[in-house]
């Protein structure tokens, strides 16, 4: 039989994930619950957080928001701070599966699931979030963007779980969009995902810049190729030009089910494009 | 009157408040479950079939070929396809062996640890590889069957053709995905009667499936219909494969036995949609009219017959669409492969031959630069006008009624020329389409099939309607029963529906091909009129008036006597007739209208008594920076002949049109050396609420004859032409023409390329 642990206290958490190895997370399972239900082997101890309310909190801070890593997708939709100082985050869970996977899946376990095509990663990524991550050691902060060591790789040890995250406050005079190319309207996985952040003056010299993608890489990755290519200059046609073209050799794209090389190189270069003249015309 | 509006689905409180049961809810105390052991590769001879160590085998019952006592077969056309693999599979999947277990649990893990092994042959799986006939895998030449229809001197009329356009098709996979997925429990009584229940759409099927299996005469065997699901085709013959496993699993256990496939299961072992290669040579005017035609269709019939010379039949016939062509020759052939069978699916052939035959329209039109409209109206098919197998279309022709409607109400031509938006990436485009779709059985299949119906007086002095035609969510319990009750002075509440069983309802026919209304409508209407004159005899001669002088209305029997109106419940008056004999019971059988001639060997003639048709504009818009598409609005115009039931008639045509919608824009079956990659909602793509846009139904009645009270067949056509209208719409915004469906974002960025190339 299987064992499954559902503590109600972080610390015990911790010790239950020191003492009883091997144990696999579920922070709310819409991901696992389909594996195990197509045939992945169920694990003999899972370690259930959804008890976990210390987890559930969003707290604001003045240049961030630190988001307990067991909020589910529609707390982070309702959240009037989240929506306000990070509209992007809102875009992406709006758009992963329907109401009822959004009400039971998390961030963190969107973080941890570690797939390419995560939906809320972009995001993080553009943002420089922070992971932190707790064990019967204490806490440590990783940035997002040193998490994923390889394809679904964290740098996660055996006792240890993400327990918030840190997402910094996108800026007034900022300008970030969130795009997800899926295969339907909804309930949909994506081909192609990019979340772009810049700041872009009134000479429409892009100062700032940065971009992440998703389902073209290994892992979500930053294209700081492309975000060098962009940064500084005034946008234009030929930057427009030179970005997409960046873009397209930048990425890592393979052909699987949901679409193909050529198509997720050619659709990435096209976001960015279609980022830089939407904010050209602006 | 009852017939023309639209009256509550009969079974629709059932289904909603939960209380219909379906298989997987009958609980019997002894039930054992049934699990199939798959092939896990496409082409092979079975070397060894080994029970591993750490499964006590004592605790299931196993099944294989050798436990069938008569014939290993699923009985249908060719009798080819084994009910269980002997030595060689053809296709992964292939089922070759079965466990019965008193838990699925047990069964499950029974199944994990048998280990079959193979030395494997080499595999057939495109089309391509199949005509080229390097490995026979059937016959000299790994053909089902071939078709060739020829009119006029094709050849001459290409030597005087102006213009000569030819373009190739393609078509894959389309699973049906109705919502329950099968299931069938079955029984073996001590008598040696095999009882089977079950999700299906043609229980007569099932029946004749397991009589051939084990030998039995008719009466042991009953096959009774629960409430289904959905079907679409998907549950015309493959029930026969899930009810043969589960028949001889329970003869040989002892047990009731269960199978009820999983979605994953469902997905890989049954039926689908016929892949397609398709050309088409046409020779022009320069003004538009055609003069010479050349179709060549290619289906994929998979690694067994099933039904696929019918379902090629059908989509030689309508291949060239609703249109004249006075010189024309249609070839078409079916090949094996090793791939899982394809099978009957809503359209059966015609959604294929449609989007090919449409698509070229469109593209002729952009060839010789005439609207598609005006294209149209030139070809177009009107009363009087020859089909391409020489049938004179003499009634019920609403082909130029349909065109019309479709584009006023949809406003086709001023939002044709309609300006794209300067600044954004986003680009509008509007498609048309205009088909046609045979009723009933092709040829003379209803002649051989000679459907029955009858109705009968109940001891509450109502009627009860006895059909083997399934309700499957189409609507059949509640169109018959307005049927009957508009005969007979009732209505539909008062009529009710014998169980659908073998041993108690007449073989009505499948519920197949368009023909429940129109087909299986006409017989009830008939054994309706048979039963209402029996009454008015009856009653005439206790009353001593004239039978007919007796009117039948407001659920009363009605007569004049000296002056005098008398009336008579219905109730008392079935009480009355029935007084001496206890019963009253009219049989119906089909007959088809007079003047009906088909030439099986020439392939030629009325290939079916009439055709209902339709024309569907789609509006898209495409963004042009990821290539997806966004279905802005349907219109869809469609001959009916009667709406027995607008509101069901509404919902076939929304629900067909989605499923076309869908198979023309997102749904794909991918393979890897034969096996399928997405066999889960998650990756095989279906449209959701959110992809379909609002659609506008037009009705157009344009009564046949023969049919009940006009009504000609609906369920199949709106899965013809919503595909190519969408690709037709998407070609007006991008300006490139995809020849391959699904539409996806891939092949239209593709298209463009190629264009820009070609450019």
């Amino acid at each position: 039989m299987n064992k499954v642990y559902s503590p109600k206290e972080l610390s015990e958490a911790f010790q239950i994930l020191n003492s009883y190895q091997p144990l696999k997370i579920v922070a709310g399972g819409t991901d696992l619950m389909v594996g195990y239900n197509s045939g992945m082997p169920v694990p003999d101890q899972l370690l259930n957080l959804w008890k976990l309310d210390e987890l559930r909190h969003i707290d604001e801070y003045p240049s961030l928001l630190k988001i307990g890593a067991l909020c589910t997708y529609t707390q982070l939709i309702k959240d009037e701070r989240v929506r306000k100082y990070a509209p992007t985050l809102v875009d992406a869970a709006k758009t992963i599966g329907a109401m009822q996977i959004q009400n039971r899946g998390t961030l963190g376990g969107n973080i941890v699931n570690a797939s390419p095509a995560g939906d809320c990663l972009p995001v993080l990524a553009a943002f420089d979030a922070v992971i932190e991550i707790g064990s019967v050691r204490g806490l440590r902060q990783v940035p997002f963007t040193d998490f994923y060591t390889g394809y679904r790789q964290t740098v996660l040890a055996e006792d240890e779980m993400v327990t918030n995250i840190l997402l910094p406050k996108q800026k007034t005079e900022e300008s970030a969009k969130f795009y997800k190319v899926g295969t339907r309207a909804a309930q949909a996985i994506s081909k192609v995902m990019m979340s772009v952040r810049a700041s872009i003056d009134a000479q429409k010299c892009v100062k700032e810049i940065a971009i992440a993608v998703g389902s073209v890489a290994p892992t979500v990755i930053r294209t700081r190729l492309t975000e060098m290519a962009i940064r500084g200059l005034i946008i234009d046609e030929s930057l427009i030009a030179t970005a997409r073209k960046e873009m397209m050799e930048e990425v890592r794209p393979i052909t699987d089910i949901r679409s193909n090389e050529h198509y997720r190189r050619t659709v990435s270069g096209n976001l960015i494009a279609k980022f830089l003249r939407e904010n050209y015309l602006a | 009157m009852t017939v023309g509006q639209s009256v509550n689905r009969k079974e629709g409180r059932d289904k909603v408040t939960g209380a219909a049961k379906y298989v997987d809810d009958y609980h019997f105390q002894d039930i054992w479950y049934g699990k199939t052991v798959r092939s896990t590769v496409a082409h092979a001879q079975i070397t060894g079939i080994e029970f591993l160590a750490g499964f006590d085998w004592s605790t299931v019952v196993l099944a294989d070929y050798r436990d069938i006592t008569s014939r290993n077969i699923v009985a249908l056309i060719y009798d080819d396809q084994p009910l269980l693999a002997e030595s060689l599979v053809r296709h992964v999947y292939e089922p070759i062996l079965l466990i019965a277990a008193p838990t699925k649990e047990l069964a499950e893990l029974a199944a994990k640890h048998v280990h079959i092994t193979y030395k494997k042959l080499p595999a057939v799986l495109t089309i391509e590889d199949s005509l080229s006939a390097e490995q026979k895998i059937f016959g000299d030449d790994n053909v089902f069957k071939s078709y060739t229809v020829t009119r006029g001197n094709v050849e001459d009329a290409f030597q005087s053709a102006e213009v000569v356009v030819e373009e190739t098709y393609h078509v894959g996979h389309q699973e049906q995905l109705y919502i329950e997925t099968n299931g069938i429990i079955a029984t073996a009584k001590s008598d040696g009667t095999i009882l089977i229940q079950g999700s299906m759409q043609c229980p007569y099927y099932v029946h004749r499936a397991i009589k051939e299996l084990f030998g039995l005469p008719d009466e042991k065997v009953v096959v009774v219909q629960n409430v289904t699901g959905g079907g679409f085709g998907g549950k015309e013959e493959f029930p026969s494969v899930v009810a043969g496993h589960a028949a001889l699993l329970a003869k040989k256990c002892g047990h009731p036995v269960k199978i009820v496939y999983e979605r994953g299961e469902d997905f890989v072992a049954s039926t689908k949609r016929h892949p397609a290669v398709i050309r088409h040579r046409t020779g022009l005017t320069r003004d538009g009219r055609l003069i010479a035609a050349e179709i060549d269709l290619t289906f994929d019939g998979g690694a067994y017959c099933t039904l696929s010379p019918v379902v090629l039949s059908r989509g030689v016939i309508h291949a060239l669409g609703p249109y004249k062509c006075p010189n024309i020759r249609v070839t078409g052939k079916v090949v094996a492969t090793n791939t899982p069978p394809n099978g009957a699916f809503r359209g059966f052939g015609v959604p294929q031959a449609c989007f090919a035959s449409e698509m070229h329209m469109e593209n002729i039109s952009r060839k010789l630069d005439i609207s598609p409209v005006e294209l149209r109206r030139k070809n177009m098919l009107h009363q009087g006008d020859y089909t391409l197998t020489g049938q004179q279309l003499t009634y019920s022709v609403g082909t130029q009624q349909v065109l019309d409607a479709v584009l006023e109400r949809s406003d086709y031509l001023a939002r044709r020329s309609h300006k794209q938006p300067e600044l954004s990436n986003k680009r509008y485009g509007i498609g048309l389409s205009f088909y046609y779709h045979g009723g009933g059985f092709t040829g003379s299949g209803e002649e051989k099939i000679k459907g029955q119906a009858a109705v009968e007086l109940t001891a509450e002095g109502t009627v009860r309607i006895l059909t083997a035609s399934t309700e499957i969510g189409q609507g059949t319990r509640t169109i018959f029963s307005q049927i009957v009750a508009q005969e007979l002075g009732l209505r539909p509440e008062d009529v009710e529906f014998e169980e659908n069983d073998t041993s108690k309802v007449p073989d009505s026919g499948p519920t197949v091909a368009s023909r429940t209304c129109m087909v299986v409508g006409r017989v009830v209407q008939m054994a309706a009129a048979s039963l209402k004159e029996e009454m008015a005899k009856r009653i005439a001669s206790l009353a001593q008036c004239q039978a007919s002088e007796i009117q039948f209305e407001g659920r009363h029997l009605l007569w004049q006597k000296d002056g005098e109106i008398i009336s008579v419940s219905f109730a008392e008056a079935a009480e009355r007739c029935m007084s001496r004999t206890g019963f009253l019971k009219t049989t119906a059988q089909y007959s088809s209208p007079p003047g009906i001639k088909w030439d099986d060997v020439t392939y030629s003639g009325d290939a079916y008594p009439v055709y209902a048709y339709a024309a569907d504009v789609v509006e898209v818009e495409v963004d042009m920076d990821t290539f997806e598409v966004k279905i802005l609005k349907v219109t869809t115009a469609t001959d009916v002949g009667k709406a027995i039931n607008p509101t069901l008639a509404e919902g076939q045509i929304e629900g067909g049109t989605v499923q076309a919608l869908g198979y023309g824009l997102f749904e794909e079956v991918a393979w890897k050396d034969g096996k399928i990659l997405n066999n889960r909602l998650t990756n095989y793509i279906i449209p959701t609420s959110l992809d379909i846009p609002d659609m506008e139904t037009v009705l157009i009645e344009n009564p046949y004859p023969y049919g009940p009270y006009g009504a000609k067949g609906i369920g199949e056509l709106p899965m013809d032409g919503g595909a190519p209208a969408l690709v037709a719409a998407i070609a007006d915004a991008v300006g490139a023409v995809v020849t391959e469906i699904p539409a996806t974002p891939e092949r239209i960025m593709e298209a463009m390329e190629k264009l820009a190339v070609e450019a």
